[in-house]
C-alpha cells in the first residue's frame, strides 16, 4: 500500500522568484492489488506526483509511506530496490546502450533470448529485431515507448508507476497494453492516462485539477462522470486562456 | 613470453598466444616473433626501425597482427611501418600497442604508419592503445598515421585508447582519390592528469570521395582532451566529422573542427557536442536499481561500447 500524506510541492521561478504550488496538501492512498488511473488536464501535476513517488524530487512538505515505511527521504536507487518501478512519459535515449543492455540492467541478471522475448513480446515487439538496437534516436517514438514498458516488465516490482503508457502507441495495440496491466493486477499500479480504454480498466480513477485532486471514486462511477462532464478535465486549460 | 606479455597481447590484439598467418610481434625494441606468408609479406627495413608489409593484389579475408609491447621504463622508440595494399585486396590489420611500466622512467612508443591502398583495395585497421603499471614513469604514445587511397579504395580505422595512457598526440592524415572512402571510429577515455590530443587532416581530392570521422570521448578527473579536425573538399565529395564528448569531474574537452570546401561541389559537415551525462539518463538507470556510480559507468560503457 502506498500512502501520500499532506504532500505539497512548491517551486520557485528562477527569474521572478515567485513561488508556485504544483501540488498542495495531497492525501491519497493506493491499495494493494489495485489499478489506479490518474487523469486530468495538461500541467495539473500528474507527472510531478509520479516523480515525487519515485524519489526524483522530494516533496516540499508531507510524507510518502510504502507498506507503512516512511520512504520520503529515500533516494531513487533504494526505492527501485524496494519494488518501485517507473515507466517515463518521455523515454530517455542513450548513445550506444542496447535494448539487451537495458533489459539486463532492469532485471538485474543475464537474460537469454527467451527471457528477452517474454518482455518484448508483452509490449508487441519481436525480440530478434530489437535486442541489439541502440536505445537512441534511431528508434521510433512508439518503439521507444514500448521498450520503456518492456523495461518495467523486465524489472518487475511491487509498485508500478506508468506515466501515459499509451502515448505514441498505435490505437490498434491498446488491447495488448491492457493485457500488461492485467498481468500486474496483483501489484499496486498507478497509471497516468487520458485514454478511455485504460480508464475502463481502472479499479479507481483520480481526477487531478490545478494543485488538487478533485475526485477519487470508484472506477466505474468516475468514468461515467467524466463521460457526462468532460469539461472537468478541461478546466485548467481554459483558465490559462482567459485568465 | 611471460604473464605480462600475454595479458598485454590479449588486451590490445585479442591474441591468446602466437597468432596464425602473418604477424610481427615487437617487444622493448626487439623482434619477438615474426611470420611472413606468400600473401602478406613482412620485410624489415634496412635504413631505420620498422617493417614493410606487402599485401599481394587480390588477397582477401586475411589478417595481419603487428602488436608492440613495452614493459620497461626509460625507453623511447620511433618505428616506421609502411603498408602496401595491392589492387582489390581486402585485409584486416591489427596494430595494438601495450605499455606496462612499473618503473619511474618514461616509456614511449611512437609509430609512424603509412598506408598505400591501390585501386579497389579495402583495409580495416584496428589500433588499440593501452597502458598499465604502478611506476611514476610516463606512458606515452604519439602515433602518426598517413593514408593514401587510390580510386575506389576504402580504409576503416578503429582506434581505441581506454585508459592508463599519460599522454598521447595522435596525428592522422588521409588523401582520398576518386570514390575512395575513409571511415574513422575513435574512442578515447582519459582520467587523472592525462592528456590526449587528436588531429585529423583529410583531403578529399577525388570526385565522389567520402570521409566519415566519428570520435567519442570520455574525460574524467582533471584530464584534458583536444580534438582537432580539418576537412578539405577539393571536388564533389562528402565529409562528416562528429565529436561527441562526456565530461566528468574537472575534466576538459576542447573540440576545434575546421572545414574548407575548396570546391563548391563539396559537402562538408561537422557536429560537436560536449557535456556532462544527462541527469535523466542517470535517473532512468537509478530507477532500475543502479547506484549513481553504477549508472554513470553504464552510460560510459555504452557510449564507448
Ligand atoms: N521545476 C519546475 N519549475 C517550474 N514549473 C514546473 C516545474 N516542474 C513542473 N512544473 C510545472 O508544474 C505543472 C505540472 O507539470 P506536470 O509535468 O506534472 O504536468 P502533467 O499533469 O503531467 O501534464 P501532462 O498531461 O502535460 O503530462 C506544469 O505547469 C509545469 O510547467
Ligand atoms: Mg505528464
Amino acid at each position: 500500500m502506498l500512502e501520500l500524506k499532506n504532500i505539497s510541492y512548491t517551486v520557485q521561478d528562477e527569474n521572478t522568484g515567485r513561488r508556485q504550488d504544483i501540488l498542495k496538501d495531497l492525501d491519497l492512498t493506493f491499495a494493494d492489488k489495485s489499478i489506479n488511473v490518474i487523469t486530468g488536464p495538461n500541467g495539473s501535476g500528474k507527472s510531478t506526483l509520479i516523480k515525487l513517488i519515485m524519489g526524483f524530487e522530494k516533496p516540499t512538505a508531507g510524507k510518502v509511506l510504502f507498506n507503512g515505511e516512511d520512504v520520503t527521504m529515500l533516494g531513487v536507487t533504494e526505492r527501485a530496490r524496494r519494488g518501485f518501478t517507473i515507466a517515463f512519459q518521455q523515454p530517455v535515449r542513450f548513445k550506444g546502450i542496447t535494448v539487451k543492455n537495458l533489459l539486463e540492467l532492469a532485471s538485474g541478471k543475464r537474460m537469454d533470448r527467451d527471457d528477452m522475448c517474454d518482455c518484448l513480446s508483452a509490449v508487441g515487439l519481436c525480440a530478434r529485431n530489437y535486442i541489439d538496437r541502440a536505445v537512441d534516436g534511431t528508434l521510433s517514438g512508439g518503439e521507444l515507448k514500448r521498450i520503456e514498458l518492456a523495461m518495467a516488465v523486465a524489472k518487475g516490482g511491487e509498485l508500478f508507476l506508468l506515466d501515459e503508457p499509451e502515448a505514441g502507441i498505435d490505437l490498434w495495440s491498446f488491447e495488448d497494453l491492457v493485457k500488461i496491466f492485467d498481468r500486474l493486477r496483483d501489484k499496486t499500479v498507478i497509471i497516468v492516462s487520458h485514454q478511455q480504454r485504460i480508464l475502463e480498466t481502472a479499479d479507481k480513477i483520480f481526477l487531478f485539477d490545478r494543485d488538487k485532486v478533485s475526485a477519487a471514486e470508484r472506477g466505474e462511477d468516475m468514468f461515467a462522470l467524466l463521460t457526462r462532464r468532460p469539461a472537468l478535465c478541461r478546466r485548467n486549460v481554459k483558465e490559462n486562456c482567459y485568465g | 613470453m611471460d604473464k605480462t606479455d600475454s595479458e598485454l597481447l590479449e588486451t590490445i590484439a585479442d591474441l591468446h598466444g602466437i597468432p596464425e598467418g602473418s604477424f610481427n610481434i615487437r617487444k622493448n625494441g626487439k623482434l619477438m616473433a615474426r611470420n611472413s606468408t606468400a600473401d602478406i609479406e613482412i620485410v624489415p627495413k634496412k635504413d631505420k626501425d620498422g617493417i614493410d608489409i606487402i599485401v599481394k593484389p587480390g588477397v582477401v579475408n586475411k589478417s595481419v597482427h603487428i602488436p608492440v609491447l613495452l614493459t620497461v621504463g626509460d625507453f623511447k622508440e620511433t618505428v616506421y611501418n609502411d603498408f602496401f595494399i595491392g589492387e582489390g585486396a581486402d585485409v584486416t590489420i591489427i596494430a595494438g600497442c601495450g605499455i606496462h611500466n612499473d618503473a619511474c622512467g618514461d616509456a614511449e612508443h611512437d609509430g609512424v604508419h603509412t598506408f598505400h591502398l591501390a585501386k579497389n583495395a579495402k583495409v580495416r585497421y584496428i589500433e588499440r592503445h593501452y597502458a598499465a603499471g604502478d611506476g611514476t614513469g610516463k606512458k606515452s604514445f604519439d602515433p602518426v598515421t598517413n593514408i593514401y587511397c587510390e580510386e575506389n579504395a576504402s580504409f576503416t580505422m578503429e582506434s581505441t585508447q581506454l585508459g592508463g595512457v599519460t599522454s598521447t598526440v595522435r596525428k592522422t592524415y588521409a588523401l582520398l582519390g576518386k570514390k575512395a572512402q575513409l571511415l574513422v571510429k575513435e574512442k578515447i577515455l582519459t582520467d587523472n592528469e592525462e592528456s590526449a590530443v587528436t588531429d585529423f587532416k583529410v583531403e578529399l581530392k577525388g570526385e565522389h570521395s567520402r570521409a566519415d570521422i566519428v570520435s567519442r570521448s570520455v574525460a574524467k578527473g582533471r584530464s584534458v582532451q583536444n580534438f582537432g579536425s580539418d576537412l578539405v573538399g577539393l571536388s564533389e565529395c562528402f565529409g562528416h566529422v562528429e565529436c561527441d564528448g562526456i565530461l566528468l569531474g574537472g575534466a576538459r574537452i576542447i573540440s576545434t573542427p575546421k572545414i574548407d570546401a575548396v570546391s563548391p561541389e563539396a559537402s562538408l559537415v561537422h557536429e560537436a557536442a560536449v557535456g556532462k551525462i544527462a541527469g535523466e539518463q542517470l535517473l532512468k538507470l537509478m530507477s532500475l536499481g543502479l547506484t549513481e556510480q553504477e549508472a554513470e559507468n553504464a552510460v560510459i560503457k555504452g557510449f564507448l561500447n
